[in-house]
């Protein structure tokens, strides 16, 4: 009696955990949150191999102008933050190429100037007739169709694109001398990384929110390499732990109504606290 | 007279307008094992790089393999180890394995080349974990894993205990005997010029191209070191 009474209960917490589905902007926020929870950790890789973590919270607060000025102008937010945020990346990798000031100082300018710009912005408007917070922390509520159908085939082709010059991607980032003398478009490929950030940074801003989506570009990477054996682990790893941090942190998103981006990030933080513990303990 | 795989002519470079490198002509033939000398700053590791393209000279030529640097498309003839020991960041996660993967045509080669340099054992450690000397067993491996038809080292030795030093210069001896040209930069003389077939030192200008015996008859090692650099300037442009 008591077994029927376990499994019943069981049943009844897998039914009210499956309703969340059968509302349409829970399907669409999962959708969109597998998608950028996939290319999310494998751009963030080469960039935190790269040392250049930073540029995604640069970018993130450079969509939210993005976002601002396609609020004002009536078009959709995506595509102005994607637009905005390939601009500010290709102007950084003409300031790391060229070396005119140290790369940090220009990320950390170009971040607060995303963010004077989106204030100004705001500002001009008077104000928008939409939550601006969902913007800066993630919200599962904001995901439209169309959204939808910029984020999937975008992301998609990104994950694509990722894979195709894996292994050059590899190459520069372990040692970009070798990889030029082996005859590897090393400027090209650094480009190509940028835009590719930018691109991801500006799908991501709807469901993590722009203060936030650096942390999903880093965290699940930074767990994978505590206990990952190799490169093509590390990149595995990162997307299994980054779409756990996902799925949880929706879930509860949608149960505790608070912003998803906090939750994601926090489970995200979870699981590295496990898996840095998991490499001292083996390492002990 | 054999195959001059690398030729600079007249080569000129500075670094914010100050000159690092003038005059400098030199011709590095097949098969030959050469150690490129001179004092911190003299312009040896700027030379390399000019070799390997990696910067532009201001005025001069680059021919390699008879043809003009920028028309050069043969890549893999070039080898290149860096002086990385002490630069690989410690938590970037690649295998020794992908290390080599980065250059070679195949499995096989990768594999051909890790048990050359005797690390074939190590393939699925990380390269972190690895000391100083097997990093850049590492490294030549990878280099070796594309066939390069000559190999230019960058301060290989910086960080690596005497042991590991001796095993590695053994390793490049090995190779060079099999025909592979070697070029290591270098500012320890005395271990270098034991190895090496030919010597040429370098103090912003080229103060010698000769033997291991002519370089130490000639005390040019004296005048590399020596305090004086305009002395050996001058002895050079009377020569």
């Amino acid at each position: 009696m008591s077994c029927t009474a376990t499994i019943g209960k069981k049943l009844f917490i897998i039914t009210v955990m499956l309703d969340i589905f059968n509302y349409s902007f829970m399907v669409r926020a999962f959708a969109a949150g597998l998608v950028i929870g996939t290319i999310a950790p494998l751009i963030g890789t080469f960039l935190v191999a790269r040392r250049f973590s930073l540029i995604a919270d640069t970018l993130g607060h450079v969509s939210l102008a993005g976002i601002a000025l396609g609020l004002l102008l009536h078009v959709n937010p995506i595509i102005t933050a994607m637009m905005a945020s390939i601009l500010i990346a290709l102007v950084v990798d003409k300031i790391r190429q060229n070396k005119i000031v140290s790369g940090e100082s220009a990320l950390a300018m170009l971040l607060s100037g995303g963010l004077a710009l989106a204030i100004v912005l705001v500002g001009l408007a008077r104000g928008f007739n939409v939550d601006l917070f969902s913007y800066l922390f993630g919200s599962i509520t904001t995901i439209r169709s169309e959204d939808l159908m910029i984020i999937l085939p975008v992301g998609i082709a990104v994950a694509i694109t990722i894979l195709v010059f894996y292994k050059q991607l590899l190459y520069i980032s372990f040692d970009e001398d070798g990889a030029r003398v082996s005859g590897v478009n090393v400027n090209a490929l650094n480009m190509m990384l940028m835009i590719l950030t930018a691109i991801t940074v500006s799908l991501s801003i709807r469901i993590i929110g722009s203060l936030l989506i650096g942390a999903l570009l880093v965290i699940p990477v930074t767990s994978a390499s505590q206990i990952s054996r190799n490169f093509k682990q590390s990149i595995i790893l990162s997307i299994i732990f980054s779409l756990v941090s996902v799925t949880i942190g929706l879930f509860i998103s949608f149960y505790a109504n608070l912003p998803a981006g906090g939750t994601v990030v926090l489970i995200s933080l979870v699981i590295f606290i496990f898996s840095y513990l998991f490499r001292i303990l083996k390492l002990a | 007279m054999s195959e001059v795989l690398v030729c600079l002519k007249d080569i000129h470079f500075a670094y914010n307008r100050e000159l690092v490198l003038e005059d400098i002509d030199l011709h590095i033939e097949r098969g030959s094992y050469l150690g490129l000398l001179g004092p911190n700053g003299s312009g040896k590791s700027t030379l390399l790089k000019i070799i390997l393209g990696l910067i532009k000279p201001q005025k001069g030529e680059v021919e390699l393999f008879g043809q003009p640097q920028n028309k050069f498309k043969d890549h893999f003839k070039i080898g290149y180890v860096p002086q990385k020991a002490t630069q690989i960041q410690s938590q970037f996660p690649i295998s020794v394995e992908e290390v080599i993967s980065l250059t070679a045509v195949s499995k096989k080669a990768a594999h051909q080349a890790l048990t050359k340099v005797g690390m074939y054992s190590h393939r699925t450690r990380l390269i972190t974990e690895l000391s100083g000397g097997e990093q850049q067993r590492v490294f030549i491996a990878k280099a070796l894993a594309a066939s390069p038809e000559i190999l230019l080292l960058d301060e290989p030795t910086v960080g690596i205990d005497n042991e590991s030093q001796k095993d590695f210069y053994s390793l490049l001896r090995e190779l060079n005997k099999e025909g592979l040209t070697i070029v290591i930069v270098s500012h320890d003389t005395e271990d270098i010029i034991k190895e090496v077939s030919r010597v040429v030192c370098v103090n912003r200008r080229l103060v010698c191209h000769v033997s291991p015996k002519e370089f130490i008859e000639g005390h040019f090692q004296d005048e590399l070191y020596g305090d004086d650099r305009k002395k050996i300037i001058h002895h050079h442009s009377h020569a």
